[in-house]
């Protein structure tokens, strides 16, 4: 596998150690208390796009209903709000893996905007669904926020599989 | 080697599609969301996985408080200093205070045993610490450092040095969930104090308070006290909620629209006492005959009104709305 499929380069196979780890350091730095701040990203979604898209066939939306119903609890919000919106998530990442591995890690987070608003958007349309106020436009920084750390993620996760650059005559690749 | 049946090979096992597979783990979302909204069933593994998030919780304030301790650390002499000189001077006030308080109550119990009348509402106070405030941008709710284990209970009040902020709503073996005065869905019953009305405060989710249902031409203005009234059972009466800010009389309307600010520090962190009762529970008024159909009929529909944000989080909820309808009686047994 390579970072992309443009690339020359070669990754080692993903280890499920680190993609589990990488999933609980997202629940944490999630769980930091902010305050009334808003424009913060949301490292879950971050961390579960990511995976959905690099390996589509072992994280997916089994994996985005679990880290859904954990953190709907610390939240103090409705119990399956977050993970009706991660499924949806990562449903769309998985879908669109294939596609978004042709495009370059920047241009990838721009595709990723979408996404990460629909998670907002599913959450807002459910909680005014259940009689909640509208918390201002505001609310909508974090999908943004969230995108724009695609890149810093991209290098920061693909890190372990990196190796370094043989220049080998008899390879091909 | 040739297979004879039409198996596929395991290579190309992958289970379900996404999209079949996304919308059975929706379905099972809507579920639990339904189940946890309209009916409640789920309290049991809310339970259980907040005993299995609360360290990850933890994990994650932990290195956020000691930021913020830090920074307050190195540039908070003088002001130490300057606070440790103001609590000195104010509990030398209170002291003459206190020393006088202890009379009164008994002079006070004494007077209510002579005259036969209930007595007070007697309360347990623990202090806690509000250690997060909840992500959710929906709600107002904040999280305290003690649970059921310190004897917390679901439907307390909570409040700080200046007025009540708000009350536990839900309760976990080691920490609970404040809904503060400020959100939506939290109500609170309340008079004001220099003309005696009395009200029924909600939040409106940015901060500020409302008064409700009182007539365009009420006896208030801005600047006004407001205190619990304590009809509900649940918050001792007395207590300072709220200062009005501001009131809009619209000809147009049968109500007034006031804003209040709410005098205890609501949206900011810090120690806190929780307010829990002990002794008699007030007795509730008897159903009042239907002779008075209007009458009646007004008490239901202000009950459901506001039993229907207080429903969440207390059983003491549903006591309140009748309280308040037929208020005067209450206030006349006590």
């Amino acid at each position: 596998m390579q970072p992309t499929h443009r690339s020359p380069r070669l990754l080692l196979p993903v280890r499920m150690g680190f993609v589990t780890f990488s999933l609980l350091v997202a629940l944490v730095l999630n769980l930091v208390p902010v305050g009334n701040f808003y424009a913060v990203p949301d490292f879950v979604a971050l961390v579960l796009a990511f995976w959905c898209v690099r390996e589509p066939h072992r994280v997916g939306m089994g994996t985005a209903f679990i880290l859904g119903v954990i953190i709907d609890v610390p939240y103090a919000a409705v119990m399956g709000q977050h993970s009706i919106a991660y499924v949806l998530l990562a449903w769309a990442a998985v879908v669109n893996s294939r596609r978004l591995l042709w495009f370059s890690p920047s241009v990838q987070a721009l595709h990723m905007v979408p996404l990460f608003l629909m998670v907002q958007l599913v959450q807002l349309v459910l909680r005014l669904l259940a009689g909640h106020r509208f918390p201002g436009w505001e609310y909508f920084f974090s999908c943004f926020a969230t995108a724009a750390l695609w890149l810093p993620a991209h290098y920061l996760l693909l890190w372990p599989q990196m190796r370094p650059i043989e220049h080998d005559e008899n390879r091909p690749l | 080697m040739v297979s004879t049946d039409n198996e596929t090979p395991p290579f190309f096992k992958r289970g379900l599609p996404p999209s079949a597979r996304a919308s059975l783990y929706l379905a099972l979302s809507f579920a639990m969301l339904i189940s946890d909204l309209r009916m409640h069933y789920l309290d049991g593994t809310r339970q259980a996985l907040a005993v299995l998030a609360y360290p990850l919780q933890f994990a994650a304030a932990t290195p956020a408080e000691y930021v913020h301790k830090a920074s307050s650390y190195f540039s908070g002499l003088a002001s130490l200093q300057r606070e440790n000189s103001r609590l000195k001077a104010r509990e030398l006030a209170m002291a003459s205070q206190v020393l006088f308080t202890e009379q009164l109550q008994r002079e006070n119990s004494d007077l209510r045993n002579l005259l036969l009348m209930q007595q007070n509402l007697r309360v347990r106070s623990s202090a806690a610490e509000i250690v997060f405030t909840a992500r959710d941008p929906f709600s107002r709710k904040v999280i305290l450092n003690k649970g059921s284990q310190q004897n917390i209970e679901p439907g307390s009040p909570v409040v700080d040095q200046a007025g009540v902020i708000g009350q536990v709503t839900r309760v976990y073996p080691l920490h609970a969930e404040v809904t503060l005065l400020s959100d939506k869905d939290q109500a609170i019953p309340v008079v004001i104090e220099r003309s005696g009305l009395r009200a029924v405060m909600f939040g409106t989710g940015n901060g500020l308070m409302e008064l409700k249902f009182l007539a365009a031409n009420a006896e208030i203005r801005p600047g006004d006290r407001i205190l619990t009234s304590g009809l509900d059972g649940i918050f001792s009466p007395g207590l300072p909620v709220a200062t009005v800010l501001k009131i809009t009389r619209d000809s147009a309307e049968s109500f007034a629209r006031i804003l209040c600010r709410p005098v205890g520090n609501v949206e900011r962190s810090g120690a806190v006492l929780v307010l829990s009762r002990i002794g008699p529970r007030l007795q509730r008024p008897e159903e009042e005959d239907t002779s008075d159909p209007r009458r009646a009929s007004a008490g239901r529909i202000r009950g459901t009104r506001s039993s229907a944000p207080a429903a969440a989080p207390t059983s003491a909820g549903s006591t309140a709305p009748e309280s308040s309808s037929s208020g005067n009686t209450t206030q006349e047994r006590r």
